[in-house]
């Protein structure tokens, strides 16, 4: 810094100060990029969806399929994102506070979602609790079925947002080390208020990120809800499918106004998350240097 | 009080971190634990604290049996390497924790609280830091509140783990005096860990001297100087 001071800044050039042209190449490659591949589309979902106007989208949103769709969406995220905040922190803690032999192995089954197609994690739902299983015949009869229910698409959506928590979580807890839990110990406290203490308080911004991944991606979720929901209009079909079945019903403007719907419900949390890091800002600053 | 450490010994896996040592500290000492890295005085100090257990051996306070005592039932004030300071609480919260996560039943009253808050940040010669997050201190400041946190809980003995290692020179010679003085001041047993002779030497009561596992000297710290008891000792503290 003091270097400007002493030598005309024009001469001297930091080590990762890149040419003024690269610069120019590389924000046009970022902002077009970002651009072509998210703004438009964006645009287009919203101008497709108000192409008749107003009242038409909303219209097409009112009818009790629609609203069918919407409420169940926002069930299974209700139902969803609270588990696998519990299940990622309870992996997260595990894996990261804990040496013991397997570690790597587990850490490679919680990403496992991430990899498989969901396509294929419904289909194993269908094979473990469809009505020809051993299972899902045993719950049919009991009257609770799992595939073309609404459990079959908790499940599914469980699985496919698994990662998301726990993945935001494990570098947080590794960089943050044992030593604060530690301290919390010798001063007295209970291993319970430890975690509520200290360990919750250190993850909160990991953790909200996680979840907010995870919600998006409850209520985004395709391939697997399609495959174990049987898409039954007004009872098992989410926002996704229903937007799939009124494009290929060439409705367009109900497919889009819904679709637009899904995006505002994203975008929001996204928005929501900013609101909260500036209201933290201070906090935030107030983390240690290391 | 005082601490007896009977036959104590500690492995990793296949490392073995201590070989069966002894070692008794008589009550209200200031003991360094001196010695390079991987010579277990760390793992040594930390199974004093509770944090870990031996695989065999004993350990006592005032006579009474301790080995088993969980790390919350131990009271031991621990000072750790990098202070371990909670970083989302305000330096007054730091301090209030230990008496705060105490069960009710012997829990001070919040203004209680605030008062020996009050008065260990006195103690550490911070008085006016309480509303301030220790990522707005510095290195000298958050060992000091590390000190004081530690000290709140009434500990029955203080632990430092390297408690000068992440400071420059002139302040690790302040806080030195700033540890004999406290020490002086409480009167609690204190063992503290350091790679450093000169830090070892200067406050200490009682410098044990130690290498890859075993006690190589127990002594006062110009015997240490004057009459080294192995080759390890004499090259350790000329080096």
């Amino acid at each position: 810094m003091s270097d400007t001071t002493l030598y005309p800044a024009a001469r001297f050039r930091a080590a990762t100060q890149e040419t003024p042209l690269t610069r120019r190449i590389l924000i046009a490659i970022a902002v077009g990029g970002l651009g072509i591949l998210v703004a438009a589309p964006l645009v287009v979902v919203f101008a497709e969806a108000l192409a008749s106007g107003w009242a038409a989208a909303v219209n097409s949103l009112s009818n009790r399929d629609a609203r069918s769709a919407i409420r169940l969406t926002l069930l299974i995220a209700a139902i969803v994102v609270p588990l696998n905040a519990a299940f990622g922190i309870a992996a997260a803690w595990f894996v990261t506070k804990f040496d013991f032999r397997g570690k790597a192995f587990l850490i490679t089954l919680i990403d496992l979602p991430f990899s498989v197609s969901p396509v294929v994690a419904g289909l194993c739902i269908v094979l473990m609790f469809g009505a020809n299983s051993l299972v899902g015949g045993w719950l049919v009869a009991q009257g609770m079925p799992i595939v073309f229910a609404l459990p079959g698409i908790v499940l599914a959506t469980l699985f496919v947002t698994f990662p998301f928590v726990a993945r935001e979580l494990i570098p947080v807890m590794i960089e943050q080390g044992r030593a604060e839990e530690e301290a919390a110990l010798t001063l007295g406290a209970s291993g319970w208020r430890v975690f509520l203490t200290v360990t919750l308080p250190n993850i909160r911004w990991a953790l909200l990120y996680g979840v907010l991944l995870c919600k998006a991606r409850a209520m985004g979720e395709f391939g697997a809800v399609a495959v174990v929901s049987g898409k039954i209009r007004g009872q098992t079909a989410t926002m996704p499918i229903t937007i799939e079945m009124l494009y290929n019903e060439y409705l367009s403007v109900a497919a889009f106004s819904m679709a637009a719907l899904l995006t505002l419900l994203a975008v929001v949390t996204l928005l929501l998350r900013g609101a909260l890091e500036l209201r933290h800002a201070d906090q935030l600053a107030a983390r240690p240097h290391r | 009080m005082f601490i007896e450490i009977d036959e104590i010994a500690k492995s990793f896996g296949t490392t073995a971190a201590l070989q069966p040592v002894s070692l008794a500290i008589p009550s209200g000492a200031l003991v360094a634990l001196l010695g390079p890295s991987g010579s277990g005085k760390t793992t040594l100090l930390r199974i004093l604290g509770g944090l870990e257990f031996p695989n065999s051996g004993r350990v006592s306070f005032d006579g009474k049996d301790a080995t088993g005592l969980s790390v919350q039932e131990r009271r031991a004030g621990f000072v750790f390497q990098s202070y371990a300071l909670f970083r989302h609480m305000t330096v007054f919260d730091n301090v209030a924790y230990g008496l705060r996560a105490r069960p009710r039943a012997s829990r001070p009253p919040k203004a209680e609280i605030a008062r020996r808050v009050g008065r260990l940040l006195d103690l550490i010669q911070l008085p006016d830091i309480g509303r301030r997050y220790p990522g707005q201190l510095s290195g000298g400041q958050r060992q000091r509140v590390a000190l004081a946190r530690a000290l709140a809980i009434e500990p029955r003995m203080l632990l430092l783990d390297e408690p000068f290692g992440a400071l420059d020179a002139k302040v690790r010679k302040e806080l030195r005096q700033g540890l004999r003085h406290i020490h002086d001041e409480t009167g609690l047993t204190t063992v503290f860990v350091t790679h450093d002779q000169e830090e070892a030497m200067e406050p200490a009561d009682l410098v044990v001297v130690m290498s890859m596992g075993r006690i190589e000297q127990i002594s006062k710290p110009q015997d240490i100087r004057a009459r080294p008891a192995t080759a390890f000792v004499r090259d350790f503290i000329t080096a």
